[in-house]
C-alpha cells in the first residue's frame, strides 16, 4: 500500500485504540458491577433503555471496534497466513461493515 | 571440562547440524571455536569474519538459537553441558556452512533511503550542528549501527513478512531524519512509510533486545511512525 | 534457518503473543457478543433465555476468560501506545509489569463479583 495509505491506517488503529481504551475501562467496570447477582435481562434493560448516554457511549464504541478490529486482522492475515491484495481488503471491509451492522443492532436492541 | 561438543550447521538451507569436538581452551570465543573447526577439523567450513574485535559486524551467527556476534561471544556465557549450536543468521539465504547473502538486507537501507542527501557543496562551510539538539541527541542514539544484521536476523516480521524493511534500515533512515544536513526528508519518509515500512514493526523488540551495540531500532522505528503520521496530518507525505 | 522459540524467549516477545492472541479471540467474540444483546429485539424473554444458557459453569468460566484477555488487551495496547507515542525511556519492562497488573488486577475483581 502507498505511504499515506500505511500511515493513515496506523493513525485509525492507534485514534480508534484510545478511544477503545477508554471504552472498554467503563465497559470493564459496567461488567464487574453489574455480575453481581447475577445478570437478569430485566435489570440490564432498566439501565441501558431510553437511555442516550448509553446510546451514544455504545454507539461510539461499536464504531471504534469497527475501525480497530479490521486493521489488527490484516496483519495477521498478511503474516500468519500470507494472504495480501485485493482479496484481503474486500474482505477486511465486509467483516468491518458486519462488525458495525451487528454492534449498531445490538445498541439499539438494549436502548430502543 | 575439556572438549565442547559443538554443532556446526554444514550446507545450504536444506543442510543438518554435523558434531565436531573443539578442545576448551581459557577465555576462548564462539569465533575461536569455529576457526579451530576449519583450520583442524574441516577445511572446507565456510564462514565469515574480519577484525574479531567486535568493529566490523562481519561474524554475526546463530549461537544456541540466538543471533550473535560470534567475536564477542565467549564460549562460557553460552555453551550448555558443554555443548554449542552454531548456525548461519536467519532470515537470510544461506551460501553455505555458516555464510549467508546480506543482499537483500543491504538492497533495503537502500529502498528505505539510507543515503546521506546533501544540501551543500564543499565550497560552503561545514554546518553547525549543535550537540545538545533535539535532531542530533535522536541520531546520535542510533548512528554507532555497524549493519551486522543480528537484528534482521532476529525479527519476526521480517521472516512473516519478506517486503519488511527490517530494523537496521529503520533506524538508518530515523537517523537521516534527523540529520539537518539532509535535503531528502520528504522522499525518505515517504519510502519508509510505503508497503512494509516502519509502520509493519509490531514492537515485538527483539532487535533492541539482540543488538550487540545495545541500540534500539525499535525506538528509531517509533520515531518514524510519529514523523510519518505527523507529515501526513500537514499534507505532506 | 528459521528461529525457534530461543530467539523469542524475552518479555516483550511474549506480550506481542498476548496482545495478539487475545485479539484474535475477542475478533471472534464480538460477532457472536453483538448477537447475543440482539435477542433483546425479540423481547426481554429472549434475552433472559440467552442468559440462564450462559449461567452453565463452562460458558460462564468462558466468558470470565473472554473479559480476562479484554483486560489484557487493553493495558497491552496501552503499553503499545506509550512505547510508540511518547518519548522513548528505557521503561519498556516497566510498562510491562503495569500491563500484567492491569489485567490481574481486572481479572480478580472480575472473579470476585462473579
Amino acid at each position: 500500500m502507498s505511504a499515506r495509505g500505511e500511515t493513515t491506517l496506523w493513525i485509525a488503529q492507534r485514534a480508534s485504540a484510545a478511544v477503545l481504551a477508554l471504552c472498554v475501562a467503563v465497559h470493564i467496570g459496567v461488567m464487574v458491577y453489574a455480575v453481581q447477582g447475577g445478570l437478569s435481562a430485566a435489570e440490564i434493560l432498566a439501565r441501558t433503555r431510553g437511555s442516550a448516554g448509553w446510546a451514544a457511549f455504545y454507539g461510539v464504541f461499536v464504531a471504534a471496534v469497527a475501525v480497530h478490529v479490521p486493521i489488527g486482522l490484516r496483519a495477521v492475515a498478511v503474516e500468519w497466513l500470507g494472504w495480501r491484495g485485493r482479496s484481503l481488503g474486500v474482505a477486511l471491509h465486509l467483516f468491518a461493515a458486519l462488525l458495525l451492522a451487528l454492534g449498531l443492532r445490538a445498541v439499539w436492541a438494549v436502548v430502543a | 571440562m575439556s572438549v565442547l561438543q559443538v554443532d556446526v550447521w554444514r550446507g545450504r538451507e536444506d543442510g543438518r547440524f554435523q558434531r565436531f569436538e573443539v578442545p576448551r581452551a581459557e577465555s576462548q570465543t564462539v569465533l575461536d571455536v569455529v576457526t579451530y573447526i576449519q583450520r583442524h577439523l574441516e577445511p572446507a567450513l565456510a564462514y565469515r569474519f574480519a577484525c574479531r574485535v567486535g568493529m566490523c559486524g562481519s561474524c554475526a551467527m546463530t549461537v544456541n538459537g540466538v543471533a550473535r556476534w560470534t567475536c564477542r561471544t565467549h564460549v562460557a556465557r553460552v555453551a550448555r553441558d558443554g555443548r554449542l549450536e552454531i548456525g548461519p543468521l536467519a532470515n537470510l539465504p544461506v551460501i553455505r556452512d555458516l555464510a549467508t547473502d546480506m543482499r537483500e538486507f543491504f538492497d533495503k537501507w537502500a529502498r528505505a533511503q539510507g543515503q546521506f542527501a546533501p544540501t551543500a557543496t564543499r565550497r560552503d562551510e561545514p554546518a553547525r550542528v549543535a550537540p545538545q539538539s533535539p535532531g542530533r541527541a535522536a541520531a546520535d542514539a542510533a548512528i554507532e549501527c555497524i549493519g551486522c544484521g543480528v537484528c534482521y536476523a532476529s525479527c519476526d516480521v521480517v521472516a512473516w513478512n519478506r517486503d519488511y524493511l527490517g530494523p537496521a534500515a529503520l533506524n538508518r533512515a530515523w537517523t537521516l531524519v534527523n540529520d539537518v544536513r539532509d535535503g531528502a526528508r520528504g522522499a525518505r519518509l515517504r519510502a519508509v512509510a510505503a508497503g512494509a515500512g516502519c509502520h509493519a514493526c509490531h514492537t515485538h523488540m527483539s532487535c533492541t533486545e539482540r543488538c550487540p551495540k545495545r541500540l534500539s531500532p525499535t525506538a528509531s522505528i517509533a520515531g518514524l511512525k510519529r514523523a510519518t503520521a505527523a507529515a501526513l496530518l500537514k499534507g505532506e507525505l | 534457518m528459521r528461529r525457534d522459540f530461543r530467539a523469542r524467549s524475552h518479555p516483550a516477545w511474549w506480550a506481542f503473543l498476548v496482545h495478539r492472541l487475545s485479539g484474535l479471540a475477542l475478533a471472534a467474540f464480538l460477532p457472536l457478543h453483538f448477537w447475543a444483546l440482539g435477542q433483546a429485539l425479540h423481547g426481554e424473554a429472549a434475552l433472559d433465555a440467552f442468559l440462564r444458557w450462559t449461567e452453565q459453569p463452562l460458558v460462564k468460566a468462558s466468558e470470565w476468560a473472554i473479559a480476562v484477555l479484554l483486560a489484557a488487551h487493553l493495558a497491552g495496547g496501552l503499553r503499545l501506545l506509550a512505547l510508540e507515542l511518547l518519548p522513548w525511556r528505557d521503561w519498556q519492562k516497566t510498562l510491562l509489569a503495569a500491563a500484567a497488573g492491569v489485567t490481574l488486577a481486572a481479572g480478580l475483581a472480575l472473579a470476585l463479583a462473579i
